[in-house]
């Protein structure tokens, strides 16, 4: 339905220097309305894919698409008002307060002496309730807790109007209500306002209740991609981490218990 | 608004204050009929061939140099920049030392010098700090300044020492800042060059803005950062070049300036350059005031001045900041 958001096909990017492919022909493709995961151990390549569906690197192979045309051929005016992120860190160098960080999400929609007019307000306003930070406006980002922070960022993405939001390790930080949160948020734009999200991270739990699809990274290629409950077995989730698992099903979605050492003997149950 | 009014009003009178203080006492009456072409002939000459051209080229120039202040901080993300860190001033030092170790003589020879040497040391610096894939690193930029500024000044060391010339005590109390050599010319000439970078500061206010949440937040705001940091880089330090090349070294004005401006009133770049520009001009006008008076007929370099009071000030500015 619709034109696909991102696309990736045989895409591969290596760093200058690099000796080896930090993404290697990996294929996904993110659609309107829908919720895709990528997930995968520290350095597996899961930042680098979701940098060159952002276009802010170009692939060396392959091609990393934004609406049918190569991400990094979009201006950074033209995707950001097509795309918001919100990454794990941001420290802004000046206070700031939050309706300024977040009216910041209209720069892509304004001109260069352009004042913020009703239009710009009006979706700053909505994107503070809809992240339910509008009681925030006032406050100092530097005196907020790190939920609210990502909250806000949220909103300021929203406040981009876009049509996909990408999170990268935004709840890396944050403690279990505060990552519930933002996960429960990002899960309802996508089912209330039709958006597509990209969401990088490595709670691989979370991501199988929130996510359509989940794409395993592993050492730069995609080991395995599709539905969480196809995807994340036992046998995936012990080859990408190196470790031994106990993966279960609960209310449908596949979660997982890393084991001790010596909890591992149970090689029979699956 | 209020703000706006405040700023004004006490820029017209530092303006006019910096036309009445002087050798010569004159009533505001006389200075005011000399201003509009009226009364004595030998007031009108003071205020309107040596005064006005003197206040208003100091207040373009405090003006000037309070914004590439507040440029170059949100370029390198850090308060504490000013419009000299990038290694300007070592580099006009060296040019203006060099002109008068050499010789070379006229009125404009020092101040081209210093202009030369200021864009060289530009040059320099932007070029170290373009790194890996020709992209402009804030943090290179900023290491690079110091160095750069370092290297010159021990340049300058060595042509000082080097240099017979009894005119060298005369190359450094110019470095320390004056607006001594003020005249029509040269404000004609700095204001036709400052409008040009002034207006590009301005009209990138925005991008600035952004620049301080962090390149990659910037990028995905939709703005094009490595065009914009080139752009503020290259406009802020050659105003600045200017500004050095007129007045000195003027110290602090670019630093203290900009940063009362952001505790007063937050750190919107379409507010903070307009009025940094109105503060900074308005403080360069006193300073240049008590530089002329403190000890007259002896003038203090104006740079001093700045310095006294802005050292103390930006000491209390920065606890207050960080408590």
């Amino acid at each position: 339905m619709g034109e696909l958001i991102f696309e990736a096909r045989a895409a591969r990017y290596r760093y200058e220097g690099a000796d080896a492919d930090a993404v290697s022909g990996v294929d996904m493709e993110v659609a309107p309305g829908e919720l895709v995961a990528i997930v995968g151990p520290n350095g597996s390549g899961k930042t680098t894919l979701a940098r060159l569906l952002l276009g802010v690197i170009a692939p060396s192979g392959g091609a990393a698409l934004a609406a049918g045309r190569p991400a990094a051929e979009w201006t950074r005016r033209e995707m950001a008002r097509r795309v918001g992120v919100v990454a794990q860190r941001e420290e802004p160098a000046f206070p700031l307060r939050v309706h300024q960080a977040v009216l910041f999400g209209r720069y892509a929609h304004l001109g260069p002496l352009g004042a913020p007019g009703p239009r710009d307000i009006e979706a700053v306003e909505r994107a503070l309730q809809r992240c339910d930070v509008g009681h925030l406006r006032g406050r100092w980002v530097a005196t907020l807790s790190g939920g609210e922070w990502q909250r806000v960022r949220i909103a300021r993405a929203l406040a981009q109007e876009p049509k996909a939001l990408v999170l990268d390790e935004a709840t890396a930080s944050l403690d279990v209500r505060h990552e519930m949160e933002v996960f429960e948020l990002v899960a309802a734009l996508v089912q209330g306002e039709g958006l597509a999200a990209v969401v990088v991270t490595h709670h691989v739990n979370l991501a199988a209740r929130f996510a359509h699809r989940v794409v395993v990274m592993d050492g730069g290629e995609a080991r395995a991609q599709g539905l969480p409950r196809d995807v994340l077995s036992r046998a995936v989730l012990e080859q990408v981490f190196g470790w031994p698992v106990e993966v279960s099903m609960w209310r449908g979605a596949p979660q997982f218990v890393p084991l001790r050492k010596g909890e591992g003997g149970d090689e029979s149950s699956s | 608004m209020r703000r706006w009014l405040l700023l004004l009003a006490a820029a017209a009178a530092a303006l006019l204050m910096g036309l009445v203080v002087g050798p010569a006492s004159l009533g505001l009456a006389a200075v005011w009929d000399a201003v509009i072409g009226r009364g004595d002939e030998t007031a009108q000459s003071i205020v309107r061939g040596l005064r006005l051209p003197r206040v208003l080229l100091a207040f373009l120039v405090g003006g000037s140099l309070s914004v590439t202040g507040a440029t170059l901080q949100a370029v390198v993300r850090n308060p504490l920049a000013d419009p000299y860190l990038l290694g300007l001033s070592g580099g006009a030092g060296l040019g203006a030392v060099a002109a008068i170790a050499l010789g070379v003589g006229g009125a404009w020879a020092v101040p081209l010098a210093a202009l030369i040497g200021a864009l060289l040391a530009i040059v320099l610096v932007y070029r170290i700090a373009l790194v890996a894939g020709g992209l402009l690193d804030a943090r290179v930029l900023l290491l690079a300044g110091v160095v750069v500024g370092a290297f010159a000044a021990s340049l300058m060391g060595a042509v000082m020492a080097l240099s017979p010339a009894p005119e060298v005590r005369n190359a450094l109390l110019w470095l320390l800042g004056s607006f001594d050599g003020a005249s029509w010319q040269a404000l004609a000439i700095f204001g036709a060059y400052a409008v040009l970078p002034l207006a590009v500061l301005y009209a990138m206010a925005r991008p600035m803005d952004l620049l301080a949440l962090g390149e990659e937040p910037a990028q995905f705001l939709g703005a094009d950062v490595e065009s914009t940091k080139r752009r503020l880089y290259i406009a802020a330090s050659a105003l600045t070049a200017v500004a050095v090349s007129v007045s000195g070294i003027i110290g602090f004005v670019g630093l203290v300036v900009p940063h009362a401006i952001r505790i007063l009133w937050g750190h919107t770049h379409q507010q903070l350059l307009p009025s940094a520009f109105l503060l900074g001009g308005t403080l360069m006008v006193v300073a240049d005031a008590a530089a002329r008076t403190a000890f007259a007929p002896l003038e203090m370099p104006v740079g001093v001045v700045t310095a006294l009071v802005g050292v103390p000030v930006f000491v209390w500015l920065v606890r207050r900041w960080a408590s």
